[in-house]
């Protein structure tokens, strides 16, 4: 309580039906399947004010951000999930295929040459052609390009996709690939870890049960990673759950996540065009219900591409910790936002700013949540 | 940094101040000073929410089908905020013929729309004249169908006034008998001389602001109240301006809502950075905490964007505004949120609330057009097709 410097008492008539969750998590108690349902059907300013509890407990006042450059090496992809964009061919209003030579990759890479970034984020699609070689060469591309950075890569579908191509178990293909420079998994494609879902909408990527063991491999093979969860089309909100428990189970075996981040399905372009586009509101209570449920993942990150700067800064009182990146070569969410609200960029300057306004203390993180540099005056940290 | 890991931001918490929120007590410029330097967003979406519910203890969360029209853009008041305006003698200068703004309202009309806003520069070739005609025309050719003039900020008022060489009262009673319903409350920006000296060294004062609007209550004319903060004004500045919105409900009681929406910089003479999230939703709440009698809270969706503004829900807004059709002032100033009615209402509806239509006075509308209403018969009920176009 002292966490938040709040008078208890006088704000206690807001957590009708909540109290015995409030409970738990002032004692610092696991919260069930069934909390976590309730949790998606309660008042927001309640679930976000119990998050904050969580948040500033773990990680304080600090708001991480990450200095880094994403590569999207190829669109091409034979998965065909229904929630991507990538999905479609140009005849159905896709984008033109592309696959990224590595002259391209270090062209992008030396765009941003004068930018002191700590990560390079590398995904793409499932393009049956590449070889094995070419994996390995976009790793040694950026060791070469940009020495010392981390090399986060590779979903775990693209894992699978790179050993079938290489001919050799998963286990030998992470040793190589870490050879090669891998330093990091991220945690994209897990969509939502449910049958029906899977089913529904990705039939052709692993199953939730697949993309768990690949979990594990990751995990053996001495690698941290990432988690996501994909929201905002046809799961259910006990499905959102479900994905939530079963990625803390996944951690309490493997404790390899460092992260976990919730990424609001973008609808526009995809073939679930119907739908409608994430809210506010959508975007704040499953970070806030994954900071509650996730009580062994250090970190809840709120993506700004995804969520747009202003839902990310607020987040910071509803359980996020951090907002992720500041360079922002990033393809894979159809680009233009709902309603005429334009693409948005944001530089480090807003950044920091956004995140002193909002009460809290940026600090740049390196992919494992090192200190890079920490400004407790926003304006000192300013270039 | 072990020091970070173990120490979270240790703010004096606002139990007090909830205590007299629960209570149903005043809060005064202390608690004011403190909750514009709390950060604990939640805490203060709770506690402004007490007060939301206390105004408005049903789920519904209102809005109004309406079209704003700018009548003009020219204006010799040269506001450093305002990328809109055109001075006198400008080849970009307009004037809007009165049949184009009947061809605007008729386009309203048509799509089920009540309330008509009508926005202008300080226009010195237009006399009072002018602005009777315009609403006489109007309300002669659309008041059978229920249309709301909306019209004429104190700046205007007050400019008509003087142009005319007529006093205040004389003004509002001739426009109110050529049709004026009810009075905006834009180009209060921030009531305090500091700020408007800075901004808007030429608009008229802040008392001046305010005396427009209580003679316009004294009249019989209801108005809103806005704030636009974000580009020189501190939190004093701000507070200074719920108070005294404050101190004049508590005179005549003539405001029907209060609209805070952050200044856009982009192009004008001030330029600097836009306000943020955060500090758009803390504002808000602190709104609604200190103006206890003020009914209504509008979201600015045109300057937050639909995100923002349905979070801001939780923070003691109860309405979404108008639907515009067009606007013009602020997507001058590089922001161009558009939504059409659909949204408006699923936005409304994903929060938990039924959305409802009203009228300018804040009538519940059920059907989204006025009783008798001819077009009760063939009004349809979804979106605005034009509504992506204006801009």
């Amino acid at each position: 309580m002292a966490a938040t410097g709040l008078h208890q008492p006088a704000l206690e008539r807001h957590f009708p039906g909540l109290e015995d969750i409030h409970a738990k998590v002032l004692a610092g108690e696991r919260l069930s399947f069934s909390d976590g349902v309730r949790l998606y059907r309660s008042g927001l300013s309640a679930v976000g004010y119990l998050a904050n509890i969580v948040r500033e407990r773990l990680n304080g006042s600090r708001a991480y951000y990450i200095r880094n450059q994403h590569i999207n090496y190829t669109n091409v992809c034979n998965k065909h999930c229904k929630f991507c964009y990538f999905a479609k061919n140009p005849k159905e209003g896709g984008p033109e295929p592309y696959t990224l030579s590595l002259d391209e990759v270090r062209a992008a890479l030396r765009r941003y040459r004068d930018v002191p970034i700590t990560e390079v984020h590398m995904v793409g699609g499932i393009n049956p052609r590449l070889p094995y070689s070419y994996y390995l060469d976009l790793l040694r591309t950026v060791q070469d390009e940009r020495p010392g950075v981390h090399i986060k890569a590779f979903t775990a579908v693209e894992l699978v996709e790179i050993a079938r191509v290489a001919r050799k178990p998963l286990v030998e293909v992470l040793e190589e690939l870490k050879a090669a420079g891998l330093a990091s998994v991220p945690g994209g494609g897990a969509e939502v870890l449910s049958e029906r879902v899977h089913a529904a909408l990705h039939p052709k990527k692993l199953s939730g049960a697949q993309w768990m063991q690949v979990a594990r491999e990751v995990a053996a093979a001495g690698l941290p990673q990432y988690a996501t969860m994909l929201y905002g089309h046809i799961e259910t909100l006990e499905e959102r759950v479900d994905h939530l428990v079963r990625l803390r189970e996944l951690q309490d075996e493997t404790g390899h996540f460092l992260a976990f981040t919730p990424l609001a399905f973008h609808p526009e372009g995809t073939y679930l065009e119907h739908l409608p586009p994430p809210t506010g509101r959508d975007d704040l209570r499953n970070l806030a219900v994954a900071r509650l449920m996730l009580d062994n993942f250090p970190h809840i990150k709120s993506f700004w591409i995804m969520n747009t700067p202003q839902i990310s800064q607020v987040s910071l009182w509803y359980g996020a910790d951090d907002i992720d990146g500041t360079i922002h070569e990033y393809e894979i969410t159809y680009a233009e936002g709902e309603f005429g609200n334009k693409r948005q960029v944001l530089t480090r300057h807003q950044l920091i700013r956004n995140i002193v306004e909002a009460g809290r203390i940026p600090v740049e993180r390196d992919s494992l949540y090192r200190e890079v540099a920490v400004q407790e005056d926003g304006r000192k940290g300013l270039d | 940094m072990a020091r970070l890991a173990t120490e979270s931001r240790q703010e004096a918490g606002i139990g007090d101040i909830a205590a007299k929120v629960y209570s149903g007590e005043r809060l005064g410029w202390e608690d004011g000073r403190r909750l514009f330097h709390h950060h604990n967003l939640p805490e203060l979406a709770m506690l402004a929410d007490t007060v939301r519910r206390r105004f408005h203890p049903e789920d519904i969360v209102t809005y109004v089908v309406g079209r704003n029209i700018n009548y003009t853009n020219v204006c010799w008041v040269r506001c450093k905020f305002c990328a809109f305006y055109r001075v006198p003698g400008d080849d970009e200068g307009y004037v809007l013929p009165q049949e184009e703004i009947l061809r605007k309202v008729r386009e309203m009309v048509e799509v089920g729309g009540i309330e008509i806003l009508l926005q202008g520069g300080l226009n010195p070739r237009l006399r009072i004249e002018w602005y009777e005609d315009l609403l006489r025309a109007i309300k002669h050719e659309f008041g059978a169908y229920g249309v709301i003039l909306h019209a004429f900020s104190p700046a205007e008022i007050i400019y008509i006034a003087r142009i005319s060489r007529l006093s205040l009262e004389d003004t509002l009673l001739r426009l109110k008998a050529a049709g004026l319903d009810s009075i905006p409350g834009g180009g209060a920006e921030i009531l305090t001389d500091r700020v408007r000296q800075q901004i808007a060294p030429y608009k008229d004062t802040a008392d001046a602001w305010l005396d427009c609007m209580r003679t316009a209550h004294r009249c019989g004319i209801r108005t809103t109240c806005t704030m636009m903060y974000g580009s020189v004004d501190t939190w004093e500045d701000r507070l200074e301006h719920l108070m005294r919105t404050r101190d004049l409900q508590d005179e005549t009681g003539g405001f029907t809502a209060f609209i805070p929406w952050s200044f856009q910089p982009e192009g004008t003479e001030l330029r600097g950075e836009r306000a943020s999230a955060f500090d758009y939703l803390r504002t808000v709440a602190v709104s609604r905490l200190i103006l206890d009698n003020i009914p209504n809270i509008q979201a600015s969706w045109v300057t937050q964007g639909p995100k923002v503004a349905q979070v801001a829900l939780e923070y003691g807004v109860n309405d979404f505004g108008s639907t515009m059709m067009e606007e013009n002032v602020v997507s001058s100033a590089g922001c161009s949120f558009t939504m059409p009615i659909a949204e408006i209402e699923r936005l409304i509806r994903d929060a938990g609330y039924r959305p409802m239509r009203r009228t300018t006075q804040y009538e519940l509308l059920p059907l989204g057009v006025p009783a008798g209403s001819p077009l009760l018969s063939t009004a349809k009920s979804d979106l605005f097709p034009s509504n992506h176009v204006a801009l």
